[in-house]
């Protein structure tokens, strides 16, 4: 019997949907060689495929962190006759929570440094003639393992080289593997070539696909992996926030948040600018103007009224129905998801305005005329021949967007409009270290992981955004 | 080659450019020479892609670089081997020894330049001249190559001049310095015949002037005629024959340029097959074994796949090809001289049932100005055409540019909205009926269009695209049966099965069309609007198409409404001609009508206009049997008041400047819209 049942929030749900969507986007590009022709040109690019490792592994992150369960509940078996209903605790945990358990649960009592054994802020105690003395306490987990006469720093040290040893290991099991599916640069006649050959193409470069430079971009992560898994449960390796969580978790559970605004929002905008924006330029005359007329007046209003508006409502609707949320996760969810639609909402109108443009244009083409004069249907030539056409755009927008996005999660919670307060977000942790700058000595920690994070990812994706752009524009590609 | 008289101007021996490309090195340019001697027409004749232009860039090193290179080659000129001169002393020789011109007018001047700015730059000497002095040499050259109101034009942008006025105001600059050589490359391939005719007069003009060379490059048979004094023949980056303009024309010794003038079509063809050459122009990226053209002439034997044929030649002429011994007889051949086939239809059939009725139709454009986008006028793009089209019958319209021929046909199809005016196809009247009951009409009635390369959709499989007519309109039930359709759709037009399961970009222009032309058939129509269909294809393609169109009238009987600007194509195939300027019809008659006896001023200069392949050769000037029309084509948005033609026409009267003329019938085919003709009729 299982001793957990899943628990699926609406946004895991909406992201497993984006998932397969991808997938079956995937599956066709491979089909069509429009399509997988840049895919192709992308993969053997340094730059790019190095922002992809990078953003495969908070994408991994945040997927580990979207498959949610309720742990069953051990009640005491005293009265057996009672018939067994299993019971399930209110607690709703990821996958990632449970591998992060003890980074969860080891909470202090409020600040501390990356590090640190001691709190950051001292105590009252009584000192040894009765009278009262300030101190700094040890943490209650931080370092706890150590004694007094252990070094720190050689314990820190001991524990990386094992981390280092554990990345070696991963990287020398990838080499093998890559070694044993991929093929040469020079090889194209003969593909039996043996190993140990290959081996050395890897090592020296000497292969399409850049596979060193992907190997040492991704022993990065890997060995930060490894590290958190030596430190983890014995340091807090960012230090602790004012309630005395470890920051480092925080930062690792902001990741869903950020990838869900992203992503989600732009499965929002996709349907409405697609569909409008070609409605309004195969058709034009008045549906252009209605449509054109709904997005002028939406992009003049300031998209950060709307938000505003919006959420504060939702804020009141949530107090006034407290029985319509189960838990605390299920309310803070229903925001995010609130906030992604309204995000969506407003940002739908520069890509439409994007497809509008280029359906005028592609709609005066020779085939779409002939189309036309074969009796073809309005609504087959749109998804036949103009969408297809499209796709590059489409897909352009869509990765140049995601940082965008992700960067509007910070400033929205930083106003105190995005996600729920009681959600981790890298907007939340700044909003939060908003007092800590101000403090003496400054509290550094929060904000400085939550920028770290944020700008890995941001940095990331607008990496790989160019080399997409760069592959997908037929006008770029020509140059 | 071997004679090397002393009197040569350039000399070009055994050039090589070869370019890198993805898929290799291609030969562009593959051991060519020749000589141009002084004063002295030389044109380059050859199909897309055979390496004239490179040819030409290279003489003055100005082949796009990294990826092209000189291999090796000598380019002499007086003296000296362009090919070993720094880029600095090329700069002397450009423009100032040898200038080029070049095909589109539009791309080579500088938008943000006046024209007098741009021709300031390569006025020789200048530094040591007043202003005054440079002004007057503008408006000297402006003069010499007949630019009208030349003061004014100094002041003028490239975008204010007409394609004709650019391309002069580029004669102009090239001529600035009083070159020895120019080269013109594809001169007039982007101008309409009464303006190509005026920029071809203009250089034979200079030519005999400035006793200057040319070397003309152009893929146009009637233009060579025309102009050149020697020509030079390529194929896939060789030259094969060289040859005095007089023999040329008259016996053409290389097969391929025996196959070139057989597959023009004109009117001694008519209702004969056009004599194909099979297949396109090889790519060469590889090393031949044997001869370039083997592979697409009817005469080849096993010698030709494996061996390279030698240059053979005689005093000036010579030819690349077996055939040939040294003294340029041709050898024992097997020459299994083709049968032209006949094509059966007969001429007869004049009183054909009518398919299509216009009646005065009229397409007008709003034109938008301000930010209330106020209409303040219209572009009458189509403005009152009538014309019927009997079963099976093709009937052509002709005219320039601009005059509104594209939109007459999308128009009848009802792919545009008409203003105004009626389309009565089979006894529905098109202009009516709207929606669903027009969709099911329109398998009746298909397009085929210009550019191979926007006509059909990228994204799709061929056979997707093929059978879209047949799932539109629901013609055939099961998949497999429309699979089986399309299939034979395919061997129909002459394109092989398995096109099926590819993408457009796979296939060449020609092949493109074919596709297109497989589309339109797949619904059985009655009636097809050809819009150019050939223009963008090499002669030797265009007549594949020309061939399979023939064979589909005859077979289904089919209608065309062909769009054309081209007359030898017209000459070829229309029953009848519909003359068209400014979006009105100015004559329509048989095409013996208006080939034979063309009675509007209008038609009598366009037919004139069109270069004609002479036996002798270098026709030069015209003389007085052209009728050479001055100026260019106004805009359809301010059509003159009166006969719309009265601007250039040379015989305007009064009248022409106040009315415009009525339909005056002068035979039983045979109407014009002229004042010339109304009187003799009134009276
Ligand atoms: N959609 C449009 N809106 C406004 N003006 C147009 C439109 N389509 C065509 N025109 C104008 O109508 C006139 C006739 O155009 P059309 O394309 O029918 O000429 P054409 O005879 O087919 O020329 P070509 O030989 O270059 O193909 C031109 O002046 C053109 O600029
Ligand atoms: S060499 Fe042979 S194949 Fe080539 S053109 Fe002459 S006859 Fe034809
Ligand atoms: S009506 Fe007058 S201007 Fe027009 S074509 Fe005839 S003679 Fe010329
Ligand atoms: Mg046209």
């Amino acid at each position: 019997m299982l001793d957990f049942t899943f628990k699926i929030l609406v946004t895991d749900a909406l992201l497993y949907l984006l998932v397969t969507a991808i997938i079956i986007f995937i599956v066709y590009a491979r089909k069509h060689e429009h399509l997988s022709a840049p895919w192709r040109q992308i993969k053997n690019k340094k730059l790019a495929m190095s922002a992809l490792v990078i953003l495969g592994f908070f994408v991994i992150t945040g997927f580990l962190d979207s498959v949610h369960i309720r742990q069953e509940i051990k009640i005491d078996n005293t009265s057996k006759n009672q018939q067994q209903v299993a019971q399930y605790s209110n607690e709703v945990l990821s996958l990632l929570d449970l591998l992060l358990t003890k980074m969860r649960q080891q909470t202090e009592k409020t600040y501390s440094a990356p590090f640190a054994i001691n709190s950051f802020t001292k105590e009252v105690a009584d000192g040894e003639q009765g009278k009262p003395v300030l101190y700094y306490p040890r943490l209650k987990y931080g370092g706890a393992h150590l004694q007094a006469q252990d070094s720190r720093i050689y314990d820190i040290g001991k524990r990386l080289l094992w981390a280092l040893f554990w990345t070696l290991s991963v990287l020398v099991f990838c080499i093998l593997l890559i070694a044993k599916i991929t093929d040469s640069k020079n090889n194209i006649e003969n593909k039996h070539i043996n190993i140990a050959t290959r081996l050395k193409n890897i090592i020296s470069g000497n292969t399409n696909t850049p596979w060193l430079t992907i190997l040492l971009v991704m022993s990065i992560p890997v060995f930060f992996i490894s590290s958190i898994a030596e430190l983890g449960p014995y340091y807090h390796i960012m230090g602790t926030d004012q309630v005395g969580n470890d920051v480092l978790y925080k930062s690792i559970k902001s990741i869903r948040t950020g990838l869900l605004i992203g992503t989600l929002t732009t499965l929002i905008i996709l349907p409405f600018a697609v569909v409008f924006g070609i409605t309004a330029g195969y058709f034009r005359g008045w549906v252009d103007d209605l449509i054109q007329y709904i997005y002028t007046t939406l992009s003049s209003i300031p998209s950060v009224l709307l938000i505003v508006a919006a959420i504060l409502s939702l804020q009141v609707y949530m107090t006034n129905n407290p029985e319509s949320f189960a838990t605390l996760i299920d309310r803070s969810d229903i925001r995010l998801l609130f906030l992604v639609m309204i995000l969506g909402v407003t940002s739908w109108t520069g890509l439409c305005r994007l497809l509008r443009a280029e359906t005028m244009k592609l709609r005066e083409l020779d085939y779409i005329q002939a189309a036309n004069s074969l009796g073809v249907r309005h609504r087959r030539i749109m998804s036949r021949h103009i969408f297809p056409n499209l796709m590059h755009i489409v897909l352009i927008t869509v990765v140049l967007d995601f940082s965008g996005l992700v960067l509007a999660e910070a400033v929205l919670s930083y106003i105190g409009v995005g996600v729920d307060p009681t959600m981790d977000s890298w907007g939340n942790m700044i909003n939060g270290a908003r007092l800590e700058m101000a403090r003496e000595p400054l509290v550094w920690w929060n904000l400085t992981a939550a920028f770290v994070f944020m700008f890995i990812l941001v940095l990331a994706a607008n990496i790989f955004s160019d080399a997409v752009r760069d592959a997908f524009d037929p006008r770029l590609r020509k140059a | 080659m071997e004679n090397q008289a002393n009197n040569n101007l350039l000399e070009v021996t055994a050039l090589k450019t070869w370019i890198d490309t993805e898929g290799g090195i291609i030969h562009a340019v593959d051991g060519v020479s020749f000589n141009i001697r002084p004063g002295e027409t030389l044109a380059i004749l050859g199909e897309s892609g055979c390496g004239k232009s490179l040819t030409a860039l290279s003489i003055l090193q100005l082949i796009p670089k990294p990826a092209g290179r000189i291999v090796s080659g000598k380019v002499m000129f007086s003296g000296e081997n362009l090919l070993e001169k720094s880029e600095q002393d090329m700069r002397e020789i450009r423009g100032r020894r040898i200038a080029m011109i070049f095909q589109e007018p539009q791309s080579s001047l500088n938008p943000v330049m006046t024209i007098g700015q741009q021709i300031k730059e390569v006025i020789p000497d200048r530094k040591n001249k007043s202003s005054v002095e440079i002004n007057k040499d503008i408006v000297g050259l402006l003069d010499s190559v007949g630019m009208s109101d030349s003061v004014r034009r100094i002041n003028e942008y490239p975008h204010q001049l007409s394609g004709g006025m650019k391309q002069r105001a580029m004669i102009a600059m090239a001529l600035a310095s009083k070159p020895d050589i120019l080269i013109a490359d594809e001169p007039t391939t982007a101008l309409d015949v009464t303006i190509q005719s005026q920029i071809l007069n203009l250089l034979a003009r200079l030519k005999k002037e400035n006793n200057m060379s040319i070397l003309l490059i152009t893929h146009d048979l009637g233009v060579v005629s025309q102009m050149a004094d020697r020509v030079i023949l390529m194929y896939a980056g060789e030259v094969v024959e060289d040859a005095d303009a007089v023999s040329f024309f008259d016996a053409p010794r290389h097969p391929y340029a025996q196959k070139l003038f057989l597959s023009i079509p004109d009117r001694s063809k008519r209702k004969k097959k056009l004599d194909i050459i099979p297949g396109i122009v090889p790519t060469y990226a590889g090393d031949y074994q044997g001869c370039r053209f083997s592979e697409r002439c009817d005469k080849a034997w096993d010698l030709c796949f494996q061996e390279r044929p030698q240059w053979r030649a005689q005093e000036k002429n010579g030819v690349r090809c077996h055939l040939y011994n040294n003294t340029l007889e041709p050898q024992e051949t097997s020459d299994k001289n083709i049968e032209q086939g006949l094509i059966t239809a007969d001429e007869k059939q004049d009183k054909a049932e009518t398919l299509l009725d216009v009646k005065q139709l009229k397409v007008h454009f709003p034109i938008h100005k301000g930010i209330f986008r106020r209409v303040v006028g219209h572009v009458k793009a189509v403005d009152g055409i009538s014309l019927k089209i009997g079963r099976g019958r093709t009937v052509a319209i002709v005219g320039e540019s601009g005059c509104g021929k594209t939109t007459a046909g999308k128009a009848i199809l009802q792919l545009i909205k008409p203003s105004s005016g009626e389309v009565i196809y089979d006894g529905a009247r098109l202009t009516k009926i709207t929606g669903e009951e027009l969709r099911q009409l329109r398998k009746n009635f298909q397009i085929i269009f210009q550019d191979p390369y926007a006509s059909l959709n990228p994204r799709m499989l061929v056979g997707e695209s093929i059978a879209e007519g047949l799932h539109a309109l629901k013609l055939e039930s099961s998949k497999a049966a429309i699979q089986t359709r399309v299939k034979k759709l395919l061997t129909q037009v002459g394109m092989p099965v398995d096109s099926y399961g590819r993408y457009p970009h796979e296939f060449s222009g020609g092949q493109r069309q074919r596709i297109s032309i497989a589309r339109a058939l797949a619904v059985s129509p009655d009636l097809i609007v050809c819009d150019e269909p050939t223009s963008a294809l090499d002669v030797s393609v265009q007549a594949q198409i020309l061939n399979l169109l023939n064979d589909l009238q005859n077979e289904l009987s089919l209608s065309y409404l062909f769009i054309t600007h081209d007359i030898s194509v017209v000459e070829y195939l229309a029953h009848e001609v519909a003359v068209m300027y400014l979006g009105r019809i100015v004559e329509f008659g048989t095409a013996a009508d208006i080939l034979d006896n063309p009675l509007h001023p209008y038609t009598q200069a366009l037919l004139s206009a069109v270069p004609v392949i002479s036996k002798t050769g270098n026709t030069g000037y015209k003389g007085d049997s052209q009728v050479l029309l001055a100026g260019d084509i106004p805009s359809p948005s301010k059509p003159p008041a009166g006969c719309h033609f009265h601007v250039r026409c040379p015989q305007a009267t009064e009248i022409c400047r106040q009315q415009y003329p009525a339909e005056t019938k002068t035979g039983d085919s045979h109407t014009v819209f002229c004042h010339l003709f109304e009187s003799d009729e009134q009276h």
